[in-house]
């Protein structure tokens, strides 16, 4: 039987809150329920295995941090940065979260079922079998798909229309997939548009109906509605800046 | 039209001494040498004083002549600044070059002089006297508290945060395996461990090959994030934040996907061949604020039992900027000065953006001790020490310890050839090229490094020893045992010296 733990963050410092989280994963703990978090900072930082951890209420900055396989299930707001650098696991976030969401992930998932602020996936990249996939069910801000290097960025733009601008400045990897068109004045220079296949459609089919799947949504309208795909103009964004001595 | 430029360097071979072994052919990787029936020809345009023919020619018949042909003397308009029209005026592009600022700045530390006893207070033998090198890094409390038991024993209430114990104040400063190669970095690696000092990783994650040594090092997350995971982080002796470097502040880095091999593509966790770009700010920095909550990121990903150093550029706030770092919980700050070396740089940022180590330093320093936090942080100074005598002059002027990076590759065989971005090193240094890598061995380059440390650390002691300090913390700041000389007052006010004689 799964064994749960729950835990009380009210007045708690994040320290002594990870601490708690950290023994009861060592303790064997398959799912953490999580309550009164309130801004607690780096829930979920480094830690390893598959347990399940709900956290009730708003989660603090860099949630998921180095974080190599659990689940974080955030009933809530996240703030600045969930799935910093984040090796696997899955992030599943009910509210809106700050800026700099998925920074340099490296393999997992990232559902966020609101809007995402400024640099949404920003530097993302991927390496062997690990591909990281962010999937936003709102809005993004600007930058979105800064800098990245691999990976999936899905923006759903379940609640109006995608606020973007300045998409996949110097992206060098990777795909950006937006429900919708997109304006060519909303992309950054590096990036391109191109239609998206029923190849492309097929592989991000699985994502969307798990995505749907984990916030009660219907999936087979988003499965077969129009996409943007923006990916690199060219794999080299910075090859002819410069030459040598 | 533009046309050809006077070569750089010329090549002779003394046809009485050459005795034609073909040694040079063999070694040269910028194909200077081929064989002409039964002499050796020279492309002296391809040269790049490396000098790996010298130092494998048995006879001595190799020399080298740099700018043979001369420009119209200018003092204003250089043989580099004309070259770099010609480059640009061709290209239109930015020029990229590789070591450290090549521009004739005067040198500080140069016109600093250090202090010895005489007569009054008698110098100290470390032949006979133990002299102190041993340095801790990182936060010092303010207070401590205690707790008399009874029975009078003492309980220590404040609680301490973990140092970095080094028997010398000189580390290994961080040099990523992609710019240089992984025999390069093994036998740095070794010579940290048997001096009992640390080596930094650079942002090119942790090669298996360094697990042996990883107790010895200090691993880095720079804004790319390369070879950053849980594992990497718990791997290393502490670990340090890149915000900086001093050969090309306020940039990031590219190291171009033709260097991504397969193994560099695994340590750096990107697909082999892709280009690895480090962007400028770390992007979830963009406040002093966010780096403290990255520091705090890091240290509780490790559950507070590493250190977190954080290493920025001298630029010309760098006091102010070292003492918020100094105000979040990080526990060394490292401060690269504007002769920091590199792999490769834009050669305007290289040689024109930054302030000289001597003088951020002390800065730094003072900034810290006006405002009573000078115990809360270590500083580290870079870029540009050549030796014991700067070693002991960046003491003086308030680091508790330093990096060294130019002076490690020299003690392994690097030239300072400043040619390291293309990837040719025949010292099998700055090179992926296993031909090339394979010259370089790790026992014998390892044992080079360390001496090279050790020898410092013979000196530092016979220096203090001289100046009748028996510890290196007592060096630490004590502008009173330096003067400066030639130098404007200016200048003097900012490293809080005197002049010689005063």
């Amino acid at each position: 039987m799964a064994k749960q733990v729950k835990i009380d963050a009210k007045g708690v410092h994040y320290t002594p809150l990870n601490q708690q989280i950290r023994k009861a994963i060592e303790d064997g703990a398959d799912e953490i329920v999580v309550d009164n978090v309130l801004g607690q900072r780096f829930i979920g930082n480094g830690l390893r295995g598959n347990a399940t951890i709900r956290v009730k209420g708003v989660a603090g900055g860099d949630l998921a941090m180095f974080m190599s396989g659990p689940t974080v299930i955030v009933d809530g707001n996240a703030e600045h940065a969930p799935g910093n650098t984040m090796d696997s696991g899955k992030v599943v976030i009910h509210g809106s979260a700050g800026d700099a969401v998925a920074h340099s992930m490296r393999g997992g998932k990232v559902f966020v079922r609101g809007d995402i602020g400024y640099r949404g996936g920003i530097h993302m990249k991927q390496y062997e079998t690990q591909r990281p996939i962010l999937v936003v069910g709102g809005s993004a801000q600007m930058f979105l798909g800064e800098y990245m290097a691999g990976g999936l960025l899905l923006v759903l733009g379940l609640d109006g229309a995608v606020k973007a601008r300045e998409i996949g400045s110097g992206i060098h990897g990777g795909e950006i997939v937006i429900r919708g068109d997109v304006d060519d004045a909303c992309l950054a220079a590096g990036a391109k548009k191109l239609p998206l296949t029923d190849e492309d459609r097929a592989r991000i089919a699985p994502v969307i109906r798990e995505f749907a799947a984990d916030f009660g949504l219907d999936a087979e309208p988003l499965v077969k509605a129009n996409y943007t795909r923006i990916v690199p103009a060219s794999a080299r964004p910075f090859a002819g800046k410069y030459t040598w001595e | 039209m533009i046309g050809s430029l006077p070569s750089r360097y010329r090549i002779s071979i003394d046809p009485v001494r050459c005795m034609e072994c073909g040694r040079c052919i063999e070694n040269c990787s910028y194909g200077v040498f081929s064989r002409d029936g039964d002499r050796i020809q020279v492309n002296s345009r391809n040269c790049t004083a490396c000098h790996r023919c010298i130092a494998c020619c048995p006879r001595d018949a190799i020399g080298i002549e740099e700018h043979p042909c001369d420009y119209r003397s200018h003092p204003l308009w250089t043989r580099e600044a004309r070259e770099s029209i010609y480059n640009q005026a061709r290209t239109g592009k930015i020029i990229l070059a590789g070591m450290g600022n090549a521009l004739d700045y005067p040198v500080i530390f140069d016109r600093l002089v250090l202090d010895a006893c005489q007569v009054t207070n008698p110098s100290l033998d470390p032949l006979r006297e133990p002299i102190e090198l041993v340095t801790h890094l990182g936060k010092r409390p303010a207070r401590l508290d205690l707790l008399r038991r009874e029975g009078g024993d003492v309980e220590l209430k404040t609680r301490l945060t973990p140092n970095l114990r080094i028997e010398t104040p000189v580390m290994i400063g961080h040099m990523s395996y992609g710019a240089i190669s992984l025999n390069a970095q093994v036998a740095m690696a070794r010579a940290a461990k048997e001096t009992g000092t640390y080596m930094g990783t650079g942002e090119g994650g942790l090669h298996a090959a360094l697990h042996p040594y990883q107790d010895r090092m200090i691993v880095q997350v720079a804004s790319g994030r390369f070879g950053v995971n849980i594992d990497y982080l718990e791997r290393g002796a502490a670990v340090e934040i890149k915000i900086g470097q001093g050969a090309k502040p306020g940039i990031g880095g590219h190291l171009p996907g033709e260097k991504v091999c397969a193994e560099i593509s695994r340590t750096r966790m990107i697909p082999e061949g892709s280009d690895a770009i480090s962007p400028a700010p770390h992007h979830d920095i963009y406040s002093i604020e966010d780096l403290a909550q990255l520091v705090r990121g890091l240290k509780e990903a490790t559950e507070w039992k590493k250190p977190v150093f954080v290493k920025i550029a001298a630029v010309h706030n760098v006091a102010a900027i070292a003492a918020g770092i100094a105000r979040s919980p990080a526990d060394a700050v490292v401060i690269d000065g504007f002769r920091g070396g590199t792999g490769a740089a834009p050669t305007v940022f290289r040689d024109h953006v930054g302030i000289p180590i001597e003088a951020a330093v002390a800065s730094v320093d003072k900034k810290l001790r006006d405002q009573g936090i000078r115990n809360e942080i270590s500083v580290i100074a870079s870029g540009g020490i050549r030796g014991s005598a700067d070693v002991a002059k960046a003491i003086a002027l308030g680091a508790d310890a330093v990096y060294i990076g130019t002076a490690a590759l020299a003690a392994m065989g690097c030239r300072v050839c400043g040619n390291c971005y293309r990837g040719l090193c025949p010292w099998g240094i700055a090179t992926q090229r296993p031909d090339l890598v394979a010259r370089l061995n790790p026992n014998e380059a390892s044992e080079q490094v360390a001496n090279l440390i050790r020898a410092w650390t013979l000196e530092l002691a016979e220096l203090l020893g001289a100046a009748g300090i028996n510890s290196i913390e007592s060096l630490r700041g004590n502008r009173d045992r330096l003067r400066g000389y030639m130098l404007d007052e200016s200048l003097m006010e900012v490293l809080d010296v005197r002049g010689v004689g005063a």
